[in-house]
């Protein structure tokens, strides 16, 4: 039995029985999955997110950057990209983030790891995996955004890139040793429970909006509609779902719950996973953000690795599921 | 005392600037509060992550927080 079942017992009560919608309709159908998905999304999300705050909140940025600069190469983007899972991304910590690992010693490449490992891979996007794909594809999910995130940030240290990053960047260094106030456990709880509140208030409407159109296309289109348009056999369906996910970055929470349908519909799994990908790697806001600190053809050449990388990934496992 | 809240320049840097000028207020202290938005003066100090609380050149809160009277308490003990 799944631990979920009481919320399947709810969502069917309301349903069938508050609703008086009557049962195996079409309506029945997309009313049940609505109330059914969101309660147990939300479930998850708060669940998760507050676990994740309690240890960030023994990992600051300034930790982890003492932990890379010790690091040789290969580690380093190993250790990185393992970092950027817990590490909240928005714009405006990318460049404080940039500014602070390359001037306190951490290589260009393991840099590259972090910042594409942690808008990547967070804890909202794999909830929102698990909870409507279940736990091996979300386990796909980090596996290959991981291989991504090591492998692209080694790339790019091989490619001996720095003269590319504004120059300014490197004309300062910064001490990496800093005292941080102390938190205690009380204030940790505060600080995970204020986080949770704070993502739950950003994402639920696109959630909601998400199952919705979701559970209206779980209702009302035909299974394997989309499977002439966007499945595992049309060459072009990988390379064009990463195009459509990199101005959707802000949208991510509300993306996932729609694309879950839109696999039931026919989409094909690799396809999805990589549309996901390009959503959270690939934000063309970061893109406008970085060129404070870099030049346009290094934002090319990141994103480019990031985007082929991604693309395979995408054919893979359309090839393999 | 100098306080001053150091930023990106993103939304809830602001914010943070806003309420930190309304607890020095109701304080009753008559401290300018400076906002910079100066990001090497952020990373110069060691850290990472934007907005941060700067009194006296120590930084006293790192990240955003809407609570108000823990600025106040912070400022208070600083």
């Amino acid at each position: 039995m799944s631990i979920f079942y009481p919320v399947k017992l709810l969502a069917d009560w309301l349903t069938y029985s508050v609703f008086i919608i009557t049962p195996k309709t079409l309506l029945a159908d997309a009313v049940n999955f609505f109330i059914y998905d969101t309660i147990k999304i939300f479930i998850l999300l708060g669940v998760i997110i507050f676990a994740v705050s309690i240890i960030r909140s023994y990992l600051p940025p300034e930790k982890i950057r003492a932990v890379l600069s010790h690091k040789n190469r290969y580690t380093g983007n190993v250790v990185a990209s393992l970092f950027g899972i817990v590490t909240p991304f928005c714009s405006c910590s990318a460049i404080p983030l940039f500014l602070g690992f390359i001037q306190a010693g951490v290589p260009l490449g393991t840099t590259f790891s972090f910042l594409v490992a942690s808008p990547m891979i967070n804890e909202v996007a794999l909830i929102l995996l698990f909870g409507m794909f279940g736990w091996k594809i979300a386990l796909m999910y980090i596996t290959s955004g991981l291989i991504i995130s090591i492998l692209s940030g080694i790339i790019i240290g091989k490619m001996k890139v720095e003269s590319l990053v504004e120059p300014f960047v490197y004309q300062n260094t910064v001490n990496r040793n800093v005292d941080l106030p102390s938190m205690s456990r009380k204030e940790r709880i505060t600080y995970a429970l204020d986080y949770t509140k704070d993502i739950l208030k950003k994402v639920w409407p696109y959630i909601l909006i998400g199952i919705g159109i979701g559970a209206w296309i779980h209702g009302y289109v035909p299974a394997d509609f989309l499977a002439q348009y966007a499945g595992s056999g049309k060459w072009y369906a990988v390379p064009l779902a990463v195009l459509i996910g990199i101005p959707l970055y802000s949208n991510a929470a509300g993306i996932i719950p729609l694309v879950s349908v839109l696999t039931e519909k026919g989409v094909s799994m690799g396809t999805t996973l990589a549309f996901m990908m390009s959503v959270t790697a690939l934000s063309l806001p970061e893109f406008m953000i970085l060129k404070k600190v870099m030049k346009i053809k290094l934002i090319f050449i990141f994103a480019g690795i990031v985007a082929v990388g991604i693309i395979f990934t995408g054919y893979l496992f359309n090839l393999v599921i | 005392m100098k306080i001053q809240v150091l930023g990106s320049g993103c939304k809830t840097c602001k914010k943070l600037y806003e309420i930190t000028q309304k607890a020095v207020a109701e304080l009753g202290l008559s401290e300018n509060v400076e906002y910079i938005t100066d990001i090497q003066k952020i990373v110069a100090m060691g850290l990472m992550q934007s907005p941060v609380l700067v009194v006296d050149g120590k930084p006293i809160l790192i990240g955003f927080t809407s609570d108000i009277e823990k600025i106040k308490k912070l400022i208070k003990g600083n």
